[in-house]
């Protein structure tokens, strides 16, 4: 397989954007990222789209052709736009697509892109579409909701770590003070412990503040075999690893609620492949839908000790400065969840950082980054390690 | 959920049938007609289960699933089943009643319903035992 690195970056701002299309929201995302990587539509090889529901939220699927369209490179150019789908997790499918398909050998120029549009319904149905990434006959219809699944993980990890609503809070403040130095972030707040408890019970013992939001957005990079790379930019990022590994659909059927299998499963085999250890990576992205899900993160990808999670959050193990800062770009709870471009959004945070372009947010001296992305309540995760060396 | 999806499975909603895989001999539920254990060397067959198990872990759920609003706050658990298998149900009882480890039994009951004119959903909850 070739080595494969992103040269270009692009995202719009995440949040209600509602004077903002679906399609808007991808041509603003892919053109920023074709321009920052100083390539033209003719060289494009291939373009990959992670989107969870279009379906459900603005009633359009075919999205592959509408994007090739309306990037304009369908009605001349004719390329190839392939949508993948794996619910919170297809942005980083879509990357980990465009990355096997340049590594193979396949293509040269391939664009990822992830894009959602969710805030076009009311919450009702933006609920029970979100829903639909659990088993809908026996979950769902049970009254599952997806906070009350991260509600019940989050139940059982106190029980048996002795992990606080305070814990668990601590994230989300992290994630907003982040969020307020990423300027495409939807919240730019400040909070505190007590906003986070003082919030109304959504499922008990997981507040308002300890779930992401409901967003609109989209980002896109644009990969590159590494031999190439240099031909366009003086600061590639080159890819490490990117894996994918599937769990469980549904929570009751894991050996352990507390453990998303899928993320130790793929976090596993992107060390491997890059030949790393959790002591290599300078910082990560990590998937905090609810802020239980970033704590069990931290743990399942081995930065640390099952059931030490919340206590290294609440001390600033996480923070920006401390021992392994996560969510730099405010995580899913701050910069956003519109869920189909949150992978690639990671992707662009890490790319960020390891150009040292990340502003107020930006780890000294950072050299190697990791994204993690999950799919429902961990059916799928997909990790990509990324590099300033090859 | 249509008419016909609901329908179809109605045997093993109401009556907590799962299926037994006599090769290995483990228990699902829900029902699955492929074991993930021995794959294409399972032999599967129907199972109904006694409905007896304990609360894995639960939450109370304040904002409530579509179609479920009028029970709101209800109480969800992963339950596991004496037989080996875990699914996801709600048991009815006080909130202050729930605790992890707690034992409860299934009960035919009401799950939930579409609109004032759509379909209602039956099947099973559970109570403490």
């Amino acid at each position: 397989m070739r080595d494969v690195a992103i040269i270009g970056i692009g995202c719009t701002k995440f949040g209600e954007l509602w004077n903002h299309s679906f399609r808007d929201l991808f041509v603003e995302a892919g053109v920023s990222a074709i321009e920052d990587a100083g390539i033209q539509g003719e060289e494009i090889d291939s373009l990959y789209v992670g989107n969870m529901s279009g379906g459900r939220f603005v009633e359009q699927e075919h999205i592959g052709s509408l994007i090739a369209d309306y990037a304009g490179l369908a009605s001349t150019l004719n390329v190839p736009a392939t949508r993948v789908e794996a619910a919170c997790a297809s942005g980083g499918l879509a990357l980990r697509q465009a990355i096997l398909s340049v590594a193979s050998g396949h293509d040269n120029v391939v664009v990822a892109a992830g894009a959602e549009k969710m805030t076009d319904v009311g919450m009702d149905t933006a609920t029970d579409a979100l829903a639909a990434a659990a088993d809908r006959e026996w979950e769902g219809i049970m009254g599952a909701t997806f906070p009350g699944l991260y509600a019940m993980i989050a139940r059982l990890h106190m029980h048996k770590y002795g992990t606080t609503s305070e814990q668990l809070a601590a994230a989300s403040v992290k994630n907003h003070h982040n969020g307020t130095m990423n300027p495409i972030a939807q919240f730019r707040n400040e909070i505190t412990i007590d906003t986070v408890l003082n919030s109304n019970m959504v499922a008990d013992p997981l507040h308002m503040f300890d779930c992401s939001p409901i967003s609109d957005g989209s980002s896109a990079v644009v990969v590159v075999a590494a031999d190439i790379a240099h031909k366009y930019t003086d600061t590639p990022v080159y890819v490490k690893a990117a894996t994918q590994a599937s769990g469980t659909i549904s929570l009751h059927d894991r050996a352990d609620i507390t453990t998303l299998d899928a993320s130790v499963v793929a976090g596993q085999r992107a060390y491997k492949m890059a030949g790393m250890t959790p002591d290599d990576i300078d910082m990560v992205e990590v998937h905090d839908c609810f802020t239980i899900a970033e704590i069990c993160a931290i743990e399942d990808l081995g930065f640390f000790k099952k059931g030490d999670g919340g206590r290294a959050t609440e001390a600033g193990e996480t923070a920006i400065g401390g021992r392994i800062p996560v969510n730099t770009s405010g995580g899913l709870k701050a910069c956003g969840h519109p869920v189909g471009a949150t992978g690639i959004k990671q992707a662009v945070e890490i790319t960020e950082q390891l150009r040292g372009t990340a502003g107020k947010r930006q780890i000294n001296g950072a050299e190697v980054g990791m994204t993690h992305n999950v799919g429902g309540s961990g059916g799928t995760a997909v990790v990509h390690i990324l590099s300033r060396n090859r | 959920m249509t008419v016909a999806r609901f329908w179809r499975k109605i045997p093993n909603r109401y009556n907590l049938i799962g299926t037994h895989c006599t090769t290995c001999g483990e228990h699902y539920f829900p029902p699955r007609q492929m074991c993930p254990t021995c794959r294409r060397d399972g032999k599967i067959e129907n199972h109904k289960f006694e409905g007896k198990g304990e609360v894995v872990t639960y939450t109370v759920i304040h904002t409530a699933a579509k179609g479920y609003e009028m029970q709101a706050p209800y109480n969800l658990a992963v339950i596991k089943l004496d037989e080996g298998p875990s699914l996801t149900g709600q048991v009815v009882c006080g909130k202050e009643e729930m605790e992890i480890g707690m034992r409860v039994r299934s009960v035919f009951r009401k799950l939930g319903e579409e609109s004032e004119k759509g379909m209602i959903y039956y099947g099973t909850k559970f109570v403490p035992e």
